[in-house]
Protein backbone atom coordinates (compact mmCIF):
# COMPACT_ATOMS: atom_id res chain seq x y z
CA UNK A 1 0.00 0.00 0.00
CA UNK A 2 2.83 2.97 1.02
CA UNK A 3 4.68 1.34 -1.92
CA UNK A 4 1.46 2.43 -4.18
CA UNK A 5 0.49 5.54 -2.85
CA UNK A 6 4.34 6.57 -3.39
CA UNK A 7 3.20 5.72 -7.16
CA UNK A 8 0.62 7.80 -7.11
CA UNK A 9 2.47 10.95 -5.71
CA UNK A 10 5.33 10.47 -8.40
CA UNK A 11 2.47 10.42 -11.20
CA UNK A 12 0.36 13.30 -9.79
CA UNK A 13 4.73 14.78 -9.65
CA UNK A 14 4.91 13.86 -13.69
CA UNK A 15 1.04 14.67 -14.03
CA UNK A 16 1.21 17.92 -12.87
CA UNK A 17 4.11 19.08 -15.44
CA UNK A 18 1.65 17.51 -17.91
CA UNK A 19 -1.16 19.43 -17.05
CA UNK A 20 0.70 22.96 -16.54
CA UNK A 21 1.96 22.79 -20.63
CA UNK A 22 -1.90 20.95 -21.35
CA UNK A 23 -3.06 24.26 -20.12
CA UNK A 24 -0.99 26.11 -21.83
CA UNK A 25 -2.29 24.11 -25.14
CA UNK A 26 -5.77 24.87 -23.94
CA UNK A 27 -5.50 28.54 -23.60
CA UNK A 28 -4.53 28.86 -27.12
CA UNK A 29 -6.75 27.00 -28.51
CA UNK A 30 -9.77 28.55 -26.21
CA UNK A 31 -8.17 31.95 -27.75
CA UNK A 32 -7.28 31.37 -30.92
CA UNK A 33 -8.98 28.39 -32.29
CA UNK A 34 -5.63 25.83 -32.99
CA UNK A 35 -3.07 23.55 -31.52
CA UNK A 36 0.17 25.64 -30.84
CA UNK A 37 2.76 22.72 -32.17
CA UNK A 38 5.40 24.71 -30.75
CA UNK A 39 4.11 25.04 -27.14
CA UNK A 40 7.03 22.42 -26.30
CA UNK A 41 10.20 23.94 -28.26
CA UNK A 42 8.73 27.66 -26.76
CA UNK A 43 9.43 25.66 -23.65
CA UNK A 44 12.30 24.34 -24.13
CA UNK A 45 14.07 27.63 -24.93
CA UNK A 46 12.42 29.22 -22.09
CA UNK A 47 14.34 26.42 -19.91
CA UNK A 48 17.92 26.65 -21.72
CA UNK A 49 17.18 30.79 -20.51
CA UNK A 50 16.69 29.52 -16.85
CA UNK A 51 19.82 26.94 -17.47
CA UNK A 52 22.28 29.62 -18.54
CA UNK A 53 21.30 31.99 -15.80
CA UNK A 54 21.93 29.48 -12.90
CA UNK A 55 24.77 27.89 -14.53
CA UNK A 56 26.80 30.17 -16.77
CA UNK A 57 26.14 33.77 -14.99
CA UNK A 58 25.49 32.00 -11.14
CA UNK A 59 22.04 33.12 -10.84
CA UNK A 60 20.44 31.15 -8.11
CA UNK A 61 17.59 29.27 -9.18
CA UNK A 62 14.34 31.19 -7.88
CA UNK A 63 15.47 34.52 -9.18
CA UNK A 64 16.47 32.70 -12.40
CA UNK A 65 13.28 31.14 -12.54
CA UNK A 66 11.26 34.21 -11.78
CA UNK A 67 13.43 36.08 -14.70
CA UNK A 68 12.06 32.88 -17.20
CA UNK A 69 8.98 33.27 -16.92
CA UNK A 70 8.98 37.19 -17.53
CA UNK A 71 10.88 36.65 -20.09
CA UNK A 72 8.75 34.06 -21.61
CA UNK A 73 6.03 35.90 -21.27
CA UNK A 74 7.00 38.85 -23.11
CA UNK A 75 8.60 36.35 -25.51
CA UNK A 76 4.75 34.50 -25.62
CA UNK A 77 3.76 38.24 -26.85
CA UNK A 78 6.10 38.78 -29.01
CA UNK A 79 5.89 35.22 -31.04
CA UNK A 80 2.10 36.20 -31.43
CA UNK A 81 2.17 39.86 -32.14
CA UNK A 82 4.47 38.85 -34.76
CA UNK A 83 4.43 35.96 -36.30
CA UNK A 84 0.58 34.26 -35.36
CA UNK A 85 -1.12 37.71 -35.69
CA UNK A 86 -0.35 38.59 -39.50
CA UNK A 87 -1.78 35.00 -40.18
CA UNK A 88 -4.60 35.16 -38.13
CA UNK A 89 -6.92 36.15 -40.95
CA UNK A 90 -6.04 33.49 -43.06
CA UNK A 91 -7.43 30.26 -42.70
CA UNK A 92 -6.90 27.70 -39.38
CA UNK A 93 -5.04 25.42 -41.21
CA UNK A 94 -1.91 28.25 -42.04
CA UNK A 95 -1.96 29.29 -38.06
CA UNK A 96 -1.68 25.85 -37.65
CA UNK A 97 1.29 25.45 -40.33
CA UNK A 98 3.07 28.43 -39.00
CA UNK A 99 3.20 27.36 -35.43
CA UNK A 100 4.71 24.12 -36.74
CA UNK A 101 7.31 26.31 -38.61
CA UNK A 102 8.10 27.43 -35.51
CA UNK A 103 8.66 24.49 -33.52
CA UNK A 104 11.52 23.96 -36.05
CA UNK A 105 12.97 27.53 -35.60
CA UNK A 106 13.29 27.22 -32.34
CA UNK A 107 14.37 23.87 -31.98
CA UNK A 108 16.57 24.95 -34.98
CA UNK A 109 17.72 28.47 -32.62
CA UNK A 110 18.30 26.50 -29.43
CA UNK A 111 20.55 23.79 -31.08
CA UNK A 112 22.54 26.82 -32.73
CA UNK A 113 23.26 28.57 -29.84
CA UNK A 114 23.48 25.52 -26.91
CA UNK A 115 24.33 22.96 -29.02
CA UNK A 116 22.89 19.48 -28.66
CA UNK A 117 24.94 18.76 -25.67
CA UNK A 118 22.98 17.47 -23.41
CA UNK A 119 22.89 18.94 -20.15
CA UNK A 120 22.24 18.76 -16.18
CA UNK A 121 19.56 20.66 -14.73
CA UNK A 122 20.05 21.61 -11.35
CA UNK A 123 16.73 21.13 -8.73
CA UNK A 124 15.17 23.71 -6.55
CA UNK A 125 14.13 21.04 -4.49
CA UNK A 126 16.07 18.88 -2.13
CA UNK A 127 16.14 15.34 -3.85
CA UNK A 128 15.75 13.65 -0.34
CA UNK A 129 12.50 11.96 0.67
CA UNK A 130 10.41 12.61 3.42
CA UNK A 131 7.52 10.35 5.34
CA UNK A 132 4.03 11.05 5.81
CA UNK A 133 2.09 8.42 7.05
CA UNK A 134 4.60 5.43 5.95
CA UNK A 135 4.76 6.60 2.63
CA UNK A 136 8.20 8.07 0.91
CA UNK A 137 7.99 10.98 -0.65
CA UNK A 138 10.34 12.85 -2.40
CA UNK A 139 10.77 16.86 -2.05
CA UNK A 140 11.02 17.44 -5.23
CA UNK A 141 8.17 15.69 -6.34
CA UNK A 142 5.74 17.73 -3.55
CA UNK A 143 7.40 20.89 -4.78
CA UNK A 144 6.73 19.96 -8.23
CA UNK A 145 3.28 19.59 -7.76
CA UNK A 146 2.82 22.55 -5.19
CA UNK A 147 4.39 24.42 -8.04
CA UNK A 148 1.81 24.08 -10.67
CA UNK A 149 -1.23 24.44 -7.93
CA UNK A 150 -0.40 27.63 -7.08
CA UNK A 151 0.24 28.86 -10.96
CA UNK A 152 -3.02 26.85 -11.61
CA UNK A 153 -5.06 28.84 -8.36
CA UNK A 154 -3.57 32.29 -9.44
CA UNK A 155 -4.65 31.85 -12.89
CA UNK A 156 -8.14 30.61 -11.76
CA UNK A 157 -8.22 34.15 -9.52
CA UNK A 158 -7.25 36.21 -12.81
CA UNK A 159 -9.50 34.70 -14.98
CA UNK A 160 -12.46 34.67 -12.59
CA UNK A 161 -12.09 38.12 -10.38
CA UNK A 162 -9.97 40.62 -12.81
CA UNK A 163 -11.48 43.07 -15.11
CA UNK A 164 -8.27 41.66 -17.64
CA UNK A 165 -9.64 38.08 -16.99
CA UNK A 166 -12.79 38.55 -17.40
CA UNK A 167 -11.75 40.52 -20.64
CA UNK A 168 -9.28 37.54 -22.10
CA UNK A 169 -12.53 34.88 -21.93
CA UNK A 170 -14.92 36.97 -23.15
CA UNK A 171 -12.52 37.92 -26.14
CA UNK A 172 -12.12 34.04 -26.25
CA UNK A 173 -15.39 32.95 -26.46
CA UNK A 174 -17.22 35.21 -28.19
CA UNK A 175 -14.50 37.97 -30.23
CA UNK A 176 -16.84 40.26 -32.09
CA UNK A 177 -19.15 41.29 -29.13
CA UNK A 178 -15.81 41.45 -26.86
CA UNK A 179 -15.10 44.71 -29.53
CA UNK A 180 -18.25 46.13 -29.48
CA UNK A 181 -17.84 46.70 -25.43
CA UNK A 182 -14.43 47.87 -26.36
CA UNK A 183 -12.04 44.82 -25.64
CA UNK A 184 -9.16 45.24 -27.48
CA UNK A 185 -9.51 41.34 -28.48
CA UNK A 186 -6.03 41.33 -30.55
CA UNK A 187 -4.05 41.99 -27.54
CA UNK A 188 -5.96 39.63 -24.88
CA UNK A 189 -5.19 37.02 -27.50
CA UNK A 190 -1.50 38.42 -27.10
CA UNK A 191 -1.49 38.15 -23.23
CA UNK A 192 -2.92 34.56 -23.86
CA UNK A 193 0.10 33.91 -25.85
CA UNK A 194 2.34 35.52 -22.67
CA UNK A 195 0.24 33.55 -20.35
CA UNK A 196 1.09 29.75 -21.82
CA UNK A 197 4.02 30.73 -22.67
CA UNK A 198 4.63 31.20 -18.73
CA UNK A 199 3.33 27.47 -18.31
CA UNK A 200 5.46 25.79 -20.96
CA UNK A 201 8.33 27.45 -19.35
CA UNK A 202 6.97 25.88 -15.56
CA UNK A 203 6.66 22.91 -17.16
CA UNK A 204 10.35 22.80 -18.63
CA UNK A 205 11.90 24.06 -15.88
CA UNK A 206 9.87 21.68 -13.55
CA UNK A 207 10.67 19.35 -15.87
CA UNK A 208 14.25 19.51 -16.53
CA UNK A 209 16.17 18.63 -13.32
CA UNK A 210 14.95 14.86 -13.20
CA UNK A 211 15.32 14.09 -17.58
CA UNK A 212 18.38 16.31 -18.56
CA UNK A 213 18.11 19.01 -20.98
CA UNK A 214 18.65 19.15 -24.22
CA UNK A 215 16.98 20.45 -27.30
CA UNK A 216 14.31 17.78 -27.56
CA UNK A 217 13.25 17.96 -23.84
CA UNK A 218 9.63 18.79 -24.62
CA UNK A 219 9.30 16.32 -27.57
CA UNK A 220 7.83 13.64 -26.07
CA UNK A 221 6.47 16.04 -22.92
CA UNK A 222 4.17 17.58 -25.67
CA UNK A 223 2.51 14.44 -26.79
CA UNK A 224 1.52 13.98 -23.03
CA UNK A 225 0.48 17.16 -23.42
CA UNK A 226 -1.88 16.68 -25.87
CA UNK A 227 -3.04 13.60 -24.64
CA UNK A 228 -4.20 15.54 -21.07
CA UNK A 229 -5.29 17.97 -23.23
CA UNK A 230 -7.46 15.74 -24.92
CA UNK A 231 -8.24 13.69 -22.23
CA UNK A 232 -10.12 16.76 -20.03
CA UNK A 233 -11.75 18.09 -23.14
CA UNK A 234 -9.23 20.80 -25.64
CA UNK A 235 -10.98 23.67 -25.01
CA UNK A 236 -11.43 23.08 -20.87
CA UNK A 237 -9.01 24.84 -18.39
CA UNK A 238 -9.86 22.57 -15.69
CA UNK A 239 -9.98 19.46 -18.09
CA UNK A 240 -6.47 19.80 -19.12
CA UNK A 241 -5.15 19.75 -15.17
CA UNK A 242 -7.59 17.31 -14.23
CA UNK A 243 -6.51 15.17 -17.87
CA UNK A 244 -2.45 15.69 -17.03
CA UNK A 245 -3.23 14.80 -13.28
CA UNK A 246 -4.97 11.36 -14.30
CA UNK A 247 -2.65 11.00 -16.95
CA UNK A 248 0.56 10.95 -15.12
CA UNK A 249 -1.27 9.20 -12.16
CA UNK A 250 -2.48 6.45 -14.62
CA UNK A 251 0.72 5.93 -16.57
CA UNK A 252 2.88 5.08 -13.77
CA UNK A 253 0.73 3.18 -12.03
CA UNK A 254 0.83 1.26 -15.56
CA UNK A 255 4.53 1.27 -16.00
CA UNK A 256 4.75 0.31 -12.28
CA UNK A 257 2.33 -3.05 -11.84
CA UNK A 258 2.03 -4.14 -15.49
CA UNK A 259 5.12 -5.45 -16.24
CA UNK A 260 4.96 -5.54 -20.61
CA UNK A 261 4.27 -1.49 -19.73
CA UNK A 262 7.44 -0.74 -17.82
CA UNK A 263 8.74 2.61 -18.72
CA UNK A 264 9.05 2.10 -22.48
CA UNK A 265 5.22 1.81 -23.00
CA UNK A 266 4.13 4.86 -21.82
CA UNK A 267 4.73 7.17 -24.51
CA UNK A 268 2.32 5.16 -26.91
CA UNK A 269 0.01 4.76 -23.87
CA UNK A 270 -0.56 8.63 -24.18
CA UNK A 271 -1.16 8.48 -27.62
CA UNK A 272 -3.94 5.33 -27.23
CA UNK A 273 -5.80 7.94 -24.59
CA UNK A 274 -5.81 10.71 -27.71
CA UNK A 275 -6.95 7.87 -30.08
CA UNK A 276 -9.62 6.24 -27.61
CA UNK A 277 -10.95 9.64 -26.11
CA UNK A 278 -10.95 11.21 -29.83
CA UNK A 279 -12.85 7.80 -30.87
CA UNK A 280 -15.92 7.50 -27.60
CA UNK A 281 -15.88 11.07 -26.14
CA UNK A 282 -14.17 13.51 -28.75
CA UNK A 283 -15.12 16.66 -26.09
CA UNK A 284 -13.32 14.92 -23.47
CA UNK A 285 -14.07 14.47 -19.76
CA UNK A 286 -15.31 18.52 -19.05
CA UNK A 287 -15.19 19.95 -23.16
CA UNK A 288 -19.19 20.82 -24.37
CA UNK A 289 -19.96 18.67 -26.75
CA UNK A 290 -19.73 21.57 -29.63
CA UNK A 291 -23.85 21.97 -31.69
CA UNK A 292 -23.46 23.52 -34.58
CA UNK A 293 -26.31 25.54 -35.91
CA UNK A 294 -27.21 24.73 -39.44
CA UNK B 1 -26.55 67.33 -33.41
CA UNK B 2 -25.36 63.89 -31.09
CA UNK B 3 -24.27 61.84 -34.42
CA UNK B 4 -24.75 62.60 -38.10
CA UNK B 5 -24.01 60.23 -40.98
CA UNK B 6 -23.23 62.29 -44.58
CA UNK B 7 -23.37 59.96 -47.73
CA UNK B 8 -22.41 56.89 -45.60
CA UNK B 9 -21.54 54.24 -48.12
CA UNK B 10 -20.27 50.77 -47.06
CA UNK B 11 -19.90 47.42 -49.32
CA UNK B 12 -19.41 43.26 -48.44
CA UNK B 13 -17.16 42.54 -51.08
CA UNK B 14 -18.30 43.25 -54.31
CA UNK B 15 -22.20 43.99 -52.66
CA UNK B 16 -22.61 47.81 -51.78
CA UNK B 17 -24.99 48.17 -48.78
CA UNK B 18 -24.76 51.55 -48.36
CA UNK B 19 -25.30 53.95 -51.11
CA UNK B 20 -25.26 57.29 -49.58
CA UNK B 21 -26.98 57.44 -46.15
CA UNK B 22 -27.31 60.53 -44.64
CA UNK B 23 -29.21 60.94 -40.79
CA UNK B 24 -29.43 62.52 -38.19
CA UNK B 25 -30.27 62.06 -34.39
CA UNK B 26 -30.56 64.83 -31.95
CA UNK B 27 -29.13 64.43 -28.63
CA UNK B 28 -31.90 63.24 -26.09
CA UNK B 29 -33.97 61.35 -28.80
CA UNK B 30 -35.30 58.59 -29.72
CA UNK B 31 -34.65 57.85 -33.93
CA UNK B 32 -35.71 54.67 -36.04
CA UNK B 33 -34.49 53.32 -38.82
CA UNK B 34 -37.21 51.31 -40.33
CA UNK B 35 -36.71 49.19 -43.97
CA UNK B 36 -37.04 45.46 -45.72
CA UNK B 37 -34.95 42.74 -45.47
CA UNK B 38 -31.78 44.27 -47.33
CA UNK B 39 -32.37 47.74 -47.10
CA UNK B 40 -29.05 48.31 -45.42
CA UNK B 41 -30.69 48.52 -41.42
CA UNK B 42 -27.79 46.92 -39.52
CA UNK B 43 -25.20 47.53 -41.81
CA UNK B 44 -25.76 51.37 -41.47
CA UNK B 45 -25.16 50.85 -37.09
CA UNK B 46 -22.68 48.26 -38.20
CA UNK B 47 -20.93 51.46 -40.15
CA UNK B 48 -21.18 53.82 -37.26
CA UNK B 49 -19.98 50.91 -34.69
CA UNK B 50 -16.81 50.51 -37.34
CA UNK B 51 -17.46 46.58 -37.84
CA UNK B 52 -17.73 46.85 -41.69
CA UNK B 53 -15.47 48.86 -43.50
CA UNK B 54 -17.38 52.63 -44.70
CA UNK B 55 -17.14 55.51 -46.28
CA UNK B 56 -18.31 58.99 -46.69
CA UNK B 57 -18.20 61.45 -43.04
CA UNK B 58 -19.74 60.54 -39.51
CA UNK B 59 -19.70 62.68 -36.70
CA UNK B 60 -20.16 61.84 -33.06
CA UNK B 61 -21.10 64.93 -30.78
CA UNK B 62 -19.45 67.91 -33.46
CA UNK B 63 -16.14 65.00 -33.76
CA UNK B 64 -15.53 62.67 -36.45
CA UNK B 65 -15.79 59.14 -35.34
CA UNK B 66 -12.89 56.92 -36.50
CA UNK B 67 -11.89 53.51 -36.20
CA UNK B 68 -12.89 50.10 -35.25
CA UNK B 69 -15.79 49.23 -32.48
CA UNK B 70 -12.97 49.39 -29.31
CA UNK B 71 -12.87 52.91 -30.62
CA UNK B 72 -15.92 53.76 -31.09
CA UNK B 73 -17.01 51.99 -27.42
CA UNK B 74 -14.40 54.34 -25.93
CA UNK B 75 -16.59 57.55 -27.70
CA UNK B 76 -19.17 56.60 -26.06
CA UNK B 77 -21.50 54.63 -28.26
CA UNK B 78 -23.22 51.02 -26.79
CA UNK B 79 -24.04 48.79 -29.79
CA UNK B 80 -26.56 46.09 -29.34
CA UNK B 81 -26.41 43.83 -32.15
CA UNK B 82 -28.81 41.85 -33.79
CA UNK B 83 -29.57 38.58 -32.18
CA UNK B 84 -29.37 39.17 -28.42
CA UNK B 85 -25.39 39.80 -28.54
CA UNK B 86 -24.66 38.47 -24.83
CA UNK B 87 -21.62 36.12 -23.92
CA UNK B 88 -23.88 33.56 -23.33
CA UNK B 89 -20.92 31.03 -21.63
CA UNK B 90 -20.68 34.11 -19.13
CA UNK B 91 -22.81 34.43 -16.35
CA UNK B 92 -25.11 37.70 -16.08
CA UNK B 93 -23.20 39.55 -13.84
CA UNK B 94 -19.91 39.47 -15.85
CA UNK B 95 -22.02 40.09 -18.86
CA UNK B 96 -22.88 43.49 -16.79
CA UNK B 97 -19.39 43.69 -15.78
CA UNK B 98 -18.06 43.50 -19.59
CA UNK B 99 -20.54 46.41 -20.39
CA UNK B 100 -18.72 49.04 -18.03
CA UNK B 101 -15.50 47.69 -19.57
CA UNK B 102 -14.50 51.06 -21.10
CA UNK B 103 -14.96 52.54 -17.92
CA UNK B 104 -12.32 53.46 -14.69
CA UNK B 105 -14.73 52.72 -11.61
CA UNK B 106 -14.10 49.62 -10.04
CA UNK B 107 -16.93 49.32 -7.57
CA UNK B 108 -19.61 48.23 -10.36
CA UNK B 109 -22.26 47.51 -7.59
CA UNK B 110 -24.31 51.38 -7.92
CA UNK B 111 -24.59 50.55 -11.60
CA UNK B 112 -25.53 46.86 -11.61
CA UNK B 113 -28.43 48.39 -8.93
CA UNK B 114 -28.98 51.30 -11.23
CA UNK B 115 -29.60 48.80 -13.87
CA UNK B 116 -31.19 46.28 -12.01
CA UNK B 117 -34.40 49.02 -11.22
CA UNK B 118 -34.58 48.51 -15.05
CA UNK B 119 -34.64 45.19 -15.36
CA UNK B 120 -35.42 43.59 -11.64
CA UNK B 121 -34.90 39.87 -12.21
CA UNK B 122 -31.67 40.62 -12.79
CA UNK B 123 -30.04 40.17 -9.27
CA UNK B 124 -31.94 37.13 -8.99
CA UNK B 125 -30.19 35.68 -12.03
CA UNK B 126 -26.98 37.40 -11.30
CA UNK B 127 -24.75 34.31 -11.07
CA UNK B 128 -27.12 32.13 -13.99
CA UNK B 129 -24.88 31.61 -17.24
CA UNK B 130 -26.39 34.38 -19.86
CA UNK B 131 -27.36 31.19 -22.45
CA UNK B 132 -29.55 29.75 -19.91
CA UNK B 133 -31.86 33.06 -20.14
CA UNK B 134 -34.93 33.20 -22.20
CA UNK B 135 -34.84 35.10 -25.64
CA UNK B 136 -36.30 38.20 -24.07
CA UNK B 137 -34.44 38.20 -20.69
CA UNK B 138 -31.21 37.50 -23.22
CA UNK B 139 -32.15 40.84 -25.34
CA UNK B 140 -33.14 42.87 -22.46
CA UNK B 141 -29.83 41.49 -20.67
CA UNK B 142 -27.71 42.81 -23.78
CA UNK B 143 -29.25 46.43 -22.69
CA UNK B 144 -28.62 46.60 -19.60
CA UNK B 145 -24.94 45.54 -20.25
CA UNK B 146 -24.80 48.60 -22.54
CA UNK B 147 -26.17 50.86 -20.23
CA UNK B 148 -23.41 49.82 -18.21
CA UNK B 149 -21.14 51.71 -20.02
CA UNK B 150 -23.37 54.74 -19.54
CA UNK B 151 -23.03 55.62 -23.34
CA UNK B 152 -24.10 58.86 -24.88
CA UNK B 153 -25.71 57.04 -27.40
CA UNK B 154 -27.60 53.79 -27.77
CA UNK B 155 -27.95 51.84 -30.71
CA UNK B 156 -31.03 48.75 -30.90
CA UNK B 157 -30.50 46.53 -33.98
CA UNK B 158 -33.85 44.71 -34.35
CA UNK B 159 -34.35 44.13 -30.36
CA UNK B 160 -38.05 42.77 -31.48
CA UNK B 161 -36.27 39.88 -33.38
CA UNK B 162 -37.67 36.24 -32.37
CA UNK B 163 -39.62 37.48 -29.26
CA UNK B 164 -43.17 37.44 -28.28
CA UNK B 165 -44.87 40.56 -29.19
CA UNK B 166 -45.36 41.06 -24.98
CA UNK B 167 -42.03 41.14 -24.50
CA UNK B 168 -41.49 43.19 -27.54
CA UNK B 169 -43.79 45.90 -25.72
CA UNK B 170 -41.86 45.65 -22.57
CA UNK B 171 -38.45 46.32 -24.37
CA UNK B 172 -39.60 49.75 -26.34
CA UNK B 173 -41.79 50.46 -22.87
CA UNK B 174 -38.12 50.57 -21.20
CA UNK B 175 -36.50 51.99 -23.76
CA UNK B 176 -38.98 54.94 -24.18
CA UNK B 177 -38.80 55.22 -20.62
CA UNK B 178 -34.78 55.56 -20.44
CA UNK B 179 -35.40 58.23 -22.92
CA UNK B 180 -37.77 60.12 -21.11
CA UNK B 181 -36.12 59.59 -17.64
CA UNK B 182 -32.83 59.64 -18.21
CA UNK B 183 -32.38 61.46 -21.41
CA UNK B 184 -31.09 58.42 -22.90
CA UNK B 185 -30.28 59.16 -27.02
CA UNK B 186 -31.45 56.26 -28.78
CA UNK B 187 -31.03 54.70 -32.23
CA UNK B 188 -32.93 52.12 -33.39
CA UNK B 189 -33.02 49.67 -36.19
CA UNK B 190 -36.67 47.86 -36.48
CA UNK B 191 -38.25 45.17 -38.52
CA UNK B 192 -41.61 46.50 -36.69
CA UNK B 193 -42.37 49.49 -38.10
CA UNK B 194 -45.20 50.30 -36.00
CA UNK B 195 -43.99 49.87 -32.60
CA UNK B 196 -40.70 51.45 -34.04
CA UNK B 197 -43.01 54.90 -35.12
CA UNK B 198 -44.38 54.86 -31.42
CA UNK B 199 -41.56 54.97 -29.54
CA UNK B 200 -39.24 57.24 -32.07
CA UNK B 201 -39.76 61.17 -32.58
CA UNK B 202 -38.04 60.84 -36.08
CA UNK B 203 -37.76 57.70 -38.25
CA UNK B 204 -35.72 57.07 -42.02
CA UNK B 205 -37.22 54.47 -43.71
CA UNK B 206 -34.11 52.45 -46.10
CA UNK B 207 -34.60 50.80 -49.68
CA UNK B 208 -31.59 49.42 -51.01
CA UNK B 209 -29.02 51.16 -49.34
CA UNK B 210 -30.48 54.48 -48.99
CA UNK B 211 -32.85 56.93 -47.35
CA UNK B 212 -36.25 56.63 -49.06
CA UNK B 213 -38.81 58.57 -47.21
CA UNK B 214 -37.70 60.65 -43.68
CA UNK B 215 -39.49 62.60 -41.15
CA UNK B 216 -41.06 62.68 -37.88
CA UNK B 217 -43.40 59.50 -36.76
CA UNK B 218 -46.43 60.97 -36.78
CA UNK B 219 -46.01 62.31 -40.55
CA UNK B 220 -44.20 58.99 -41.50
CA UNK B 221 -47.65 57.16 -40.08
CA UNK B 222 -49.83 58.71 -42.27
CA UNK B 223 -47.97 58.50 -45.69
CA UNK B 224 -49.42 56.73 -47.75
CA UNK B 225 -46.94 54.93 -49.28
CA UNK B 226 -44.89 54.15 -45.61
CA UNK B 227 -48.29 52.86 -43.86
CA UNK B 228 -48.86 50.36 -47.33
CA UNK B 229 -45.55 48.65 -47.01
CA UNK B 230 -44.35 49.10 -44.05
CA UNK B 231 -48.04 48.94 -41.60
CA UNK B 232 -49.59 46.80 -43.82
CA UNK B 233 -52.81 48.90 -43.97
Amino acid sequence: MADFMQQVVVGLSSGSIYASLALALVLIHRATGVINFAQGEMATLSTYIAWTLTTNHGWSYWPAFAFTLIASFVGGVAIHQGVIRPNEKGSVLRVVIVTIGLLLAINGLVTLIWSGEVRAVPSPFPTRTIEIGGVAISIQDIGTIGVVLATVVVLWLMFQYTKVGLAMRAAAVNPAEARLVGVRVTWMLSLGWGLAAVLGAISGMLAAPSVFLDPNLMAALLIYAFAAAVLGGIDSPIGAVVGGLVLGVGLNLLGTYVDFVGADLRLPGALLVILVVLLVKPSGIFGKTEVKRV
Amino acid sequence: MLLRLDGVEARYGPVQALRGISLEVPEGSVVAVLGANGAGKTTTLRAVSGTVRRSGSIEFAGKPLHGGPEAVARAGIAHVPEGRGTFTELTVVENLRLGAYTRRERNLDSDIDRVSKWFPWIPDRAQQPAGTLSGGEQQMLAVARALMARPRLLMLDEPSLGLAPMIVREIFRIVRELNEREGLTVLVVEQDARIALQTASTAYVLEVGRVAVSGPSDELKENESVRRSYLGY
